[in-house]
């Protein structure tokens, strides 16, 4: 009989390892309690977080996107659809900026690619669609989105900033 | 080894080259890359850019390689830390003024530049001052500027000089204040400044008609052929969501190099025209409802029977449009034929037929074009090169720079051209004759259907030294016969008196067709008297010009617009007006067709079918459709083929295109082509000729229903051709001044206008080009027409 068969059978006997998981309970039983009322409480969410899209626009309230379409190259699902005109004062701009949400994997590889910032993720999460066809964010839904969260996209922008 | 040939190396590869060629030509040959911007294989050489800085051994700086020649045992390294350092700082330099904002460029993606700073390009800029800023010109409604894009590579600048022959863009100011713009005129007129689009390495020069529409890496690549000239230029169709975007050119150093028209660059955009037919239609009761193909082949099918069956199969004609595909000509007249009916034509503008039983197997040019520039003596009859095929021009333009090519023309007006020419006879269209008759006996030729003209002509200087020249040059002279030569009344004399002078000289005969597929229809027996093959049908059926003038009771019109595509427009439509019965099968549905027509039905476009075209050197090219046919549209092989099996015509069980155009190149199959014309043909008789004469040509931007569709080519100048212009004698005579309001006569048709003055008009002629508002309505070119003042 060896060594490590006593050992082993002194383990089992006297249930130690069955105390010492315990032990671990016992500990979280005393400790403070991190479990959250959702929704009335909320985690704290990093500034890179991958929410609903929405699209920006510069201070003097002129649209970001330049019909660039490199979001449109770059995403993996194919969840976006652009189409480009040249508008009266003869700029590049979309007639066409649809992205389907169910097509959607939130990977943020559009906001990556985009050379103006203008799509981005937010840090919005919680939303649903009741009919059909409120799942494609046309480009007047995400200038909405991007008008309303404004403060918190760019605030999360700077807050990254440092580490882009 | 040869004295020519020296040897070097590049990155420690042996290479050779003939001596004296530079050494980015040997290092794209061996498929060494060397980035670059201002050199271009088909331009000269500028050495501005200095992109492709190479280091050279024994060199003490590195040297541009595109302006350095090869030499001996010359040592070369393309990719050490000297040639890249060299090549980085170039780099940086080129990128201090150039925008970074490739996002909003519509070259961005296929840009130069955006690649080779990818490679080359630093990651921070070191320059913290303010870019130069350029504003855009105006340049046309082809070509868009954005000239804070240009690297000042003078790409566009030697292709003006170089290729289009007109500089017509030219850099003004030095270093950082370079600028590009136009150089004398306000805009660029060149009937192939497309091309800039093309060779400018940046997105400086894009396209107007295609501006950010799309992304190169989004549009999907399409081989093609171009459905305008005879040259067949090759084309790539790029397609975008299963429509066409651009068209850019495909290269192919016998055909069309790396070059095509504005023509065919631009004329897609007639595939988006809003009047495309795009559902079979038929008049009931003279209301047009919209049906489905069965009902509307029913009707068409039971129209036709009708017809035949009250007269005879003698009163069904059918006219083609020369730009239809072999297999569509082949079916229409196998069809036609399969009917009881010789009365099919393609020759839609041309007005004499008399020789047409002596007339080649099909119009051929004589020779490949790639020959075309080692030629020394041409004679144009008739032809204003430039504007019908304009790669054949270039061509011209080619021999002229390599050699002095002597061209000489007999034209009924002084074209504008970008070559030199050394004589140029003017005249109206007896005098035509008159001249090329001259030049015959100048150069002592003899042939018996027209010795009396050649004996009764005068011979003047001008008449002697054409004849020298192209007796001089022998089997390197060429006599062309161009577009304005078979619309002419006398074609069959011209005809004979070119072969004449031909013979006699030694010099080439060649035929310029005018329409993509005129060689096509003749090999696959559009025509009322040969079949497929050339071989003769037992009794010729009616031409057009016949046709016209005594209309049958049944037409089917495949693909044209009489009123704009056949030589009597006013004669045509009363012969479309007196039919019982008119099929029109036609990519577009207009106004006019359904005031005439009984049924339409859509044709798909030349983009959407499979086919096949022939071009001036009796090459095929065949090609696929690009895109799916628009909305009901059906390929025009398909339509003639059920039309075919509905009217119960044996032999059209064909599955595919590809089967009816191996039948037609299996007819074809013993063809030698030839342009010698019996001596004895037939010639025709001189026109009654008084007062004034009407001479004209096609404008290049009216020759089909598609590029008369083109919203951009029809905003340049060349497409504004809507007048009547005499030269300054007969102004004077009739006492009429530029700008006076004048009323112009034909065939009892009468129109009010603004004159112009313009001298290179030929005598007692008045040119009103045909095809156009004006002359819709009006008769043939070169025929009596009255001018007032209104």
């Amino acid at each position: 009989m060896t060594m490590r068969t006593i050992k082993y059978y002194l383990k089992s006997f006297l249930f130690l390892e069955l105390v010492k998981g315990l032990m671990v309970t016992g500990g979280y039983l005393f400790k403070r309690k991190i479990t959250l009322q959702y929704p009335e409480q909320k985690t704290p969410i990093s500034p890179r977080f991958r929410g609903l899209h929405a699209q920006r626009r510069y201070a003097n309230g002129e649209e970001r996107c330049i019909a660039c379409k490199l979001c449109e190259a770059v995403c993996p699902a194919l969840a976006i659809t652009i189409d480009v005109e040249e508008r009266d004062d003869g700029t590049r701009r979309t007639s066409k900026y649809d992205i389907d949400l169910f097509k959607c994997i939130y990977c943020g590889f559009c906001e990556e690619a985009c050379p103006v910032d203008a799509i981005v993720e937010t840090d919005v999460f919680e939303y649903h669609f009741e009919n059909r066809g409120e799942n494609i964010m046309t480009k007047d839904k995400l200038l909405a989105v991007g008008d309303k969260y404004e403060e918190s996209i760019a605030a999360n922008r700077a807050a990254d900033a440092p580490y882009r | 080894m040869s004295e020519d040939i020296v040897t070097f190396t590049v990155d420690d590869v042996e290479l050779t080259a003939p001596k004296g060629s530079m050494l980015i030509q040997a290092t794209d040959k061996a498929g060494i890359h060397i980035p670059r911007f201002c050199y271009h294989e088909k331009l000269s050489v500028a050495a501005n850019c200095r992109m492709c800085l190479v280091d050279v051994e024994k060199a003490p700086k590195p040297m541009p390689a595109c302006a350095t020649p090869i030499m001996e045992g010359m040592i070369v390294h393309t990719q050490s830390a000297k040639a890249v350092e060299a090549q980085k700082s170039v780099m940086e330099f080129l990128l201090i003024n150039h925008p970074l904002d490739c996002p909003i460029c519509d070259q961005g993606g296929e840009c130069e530049l955006q690649d080779l700073s990818v490679a080359y390009g630093g990651d921070h800029s070191q320059y913290t001052d303010i870019k130069r800023v350029v504003f855009d010109k105006d340049i046309g409604p082809l070509i868009q500027t954005e000239l804070t894009r240009c690297i000042q590579c003078t790409r566009c600048v030697r292709f003006g000089e170089e290729i289009a022959g007109m500089r017509e863009l030219g850099m003004t100011d030095r270093g950082d204040r370079a600028v590009i713009g136009t150089f004398i005129s306000k805009s660029v007129d060149s009937e192939m400044s497309g091309n800039v689009i093309d060779i400018c390495p940046v997105g400086a020069l894009t396209a107007k008609p295609s501006r950010f529409s799309g992304r190169s890496w989004e549009m999907m690549q399409h081989a093609a052929v171009s459905p305008h000239d005879s040259v067949g230029s090759n084309l790539f169709l790029h397609t975008l969501d299963g429509k066409v975007n651009r068209v850019v050119p495909r290269a192919n150093e016998s055909i069309n190099e790396v070059w095509i028209s504005d023509r065919d660059r631009f004329s897609y955009q007639g595939l988006h025209s809003d009047d495309r037919a795009t559902r079979p239609m038929m008049k009931l009761n003279g209301e047009w409802i919209e049906t489905d193909w069965n009902t509307a082949l029913k009707y068409a099918v039971d129209g036709l029977q009708a017809v035949i069956k009250e007269n005879s199969a003698d009163e069904l004609a059918c006219w083609v449009s020369p730009n239809a595909t072999v297999e569509e000509q082949f079916l229409a007249q196998k069809l036609m034929r399969g009917l009881g009916s010789n009365n099919i034509d393609h020759r839609l503008r041309q007005t004499d037929f008399t020789d047409q039983d002596f007339a080649p197997v099909m119009p051929w040019i004589g020779n490949d074009i790639e020959s075309i520039e080692r030629l020394e003596a041409i004679l144009l009859v008739g032809s204003h090169v430039r504007k019908e095929q304009p790669l054949i021009a270039h061509r011209f333009i080619k021999a002229s720079r390599h050699h002095q090519v002597k061209i000489s023309a007999v034209n009924p007006r002084k074209f504008n051209w970008r070559f030199k020419i050394s004589n140029e006879l003017i005249s109206s269209a007896e005098g035509m004759v008159e001249n090329l008759a001259a030049i015959a006996k100048a150069a002592g030729a003899e042939q018996v259907n027209v010795s009396e003209l050649i004996n009764s002509s005068v011979v003047d200087e001008s008449h002697k030294a054409i004849a020298e020249e192209l007796k001089t040059a022998g089997s390197v002279a060429t006599i062309f016969i161009g577009n304005i030569a078979v619309q002419h009344p006398q074609f069959s004399t011209l005809r004979a008196l070119s072969h004449a002078i031909a013979k006699q000289t030694g010099a080439t005969l060649a035929y310029l067709p005018e329409a993509a597929n005129v060689a096509g229809a003749w090999l696959a027996g559009s025509l009322p008297h040969r079949f497929a093959g050339g071989s003769r049908t037992n009794s010729a059926g009616a031409n057009i010009a016949e046709m016209v003038a005594s209309p049958k009771k049944a037409l089917i019109l495949f693909n044209i617009e009489p009123e704009f595509d056949v030589a009597n427009p006013a004669k045509a439509m009363d012969a479309v007006d007196a039919a019982d019965f008119k099929i029109v099968i036609n990519n577009y549905a207009s106004e006019t067709m359904k005031d005439y027509a009984d049924v339409i039905l859509p044709l798909a476009a030349f983009s959407e079918t499979s086919g096949t075209y022939v071009n001036a050197e009796g090459f095929w090219q065949s090609f696929k459709g690009a895109t799916s046919a628009l909305a009901e549209s059906r390929p025009g092989w398909k339509i003639l083929r059920v039309l075919a099996n509905l009217m119960k015509v044996d032999g059209f069980e064909y599955m595919s295109s590809e089967e009816v155009r191996n039948e037609v190149k299996e007819q074809c199959r013993d063809i030698q082509l030839d342009n010698t014309l019996a001596g004895d043909s037939p010639v025709a008789d001189v026109p009654e000729t008084s007062g004034l004469q009407r001479v004209g040509d096609v404008s290049l931007y009216a020759v089909d229903s598609l590029v008369r569709r083109s919203t951009a080519l029809q905003l340049t100048k060349d497409a504004d051709q809507n007048h009547v212009a005499i030269n300054s004698v007969l102004a004077a005579r009739l006492k009429l001044e530029e700008g006076d309001r004048v009323s112009v006569t034909q065939s009892g048709h009468c129109e009010l206008t603004d004159i112009k003055i313009d001298n290179a008009i030929a005598d007692d002629c008045v040119w009103l080009a045909a095809s156009e508002e004006l002359s819709i309505q009006m008769g043939t070119t070169y025929s009596p027409i009255e001018l007032e003042k209104a």
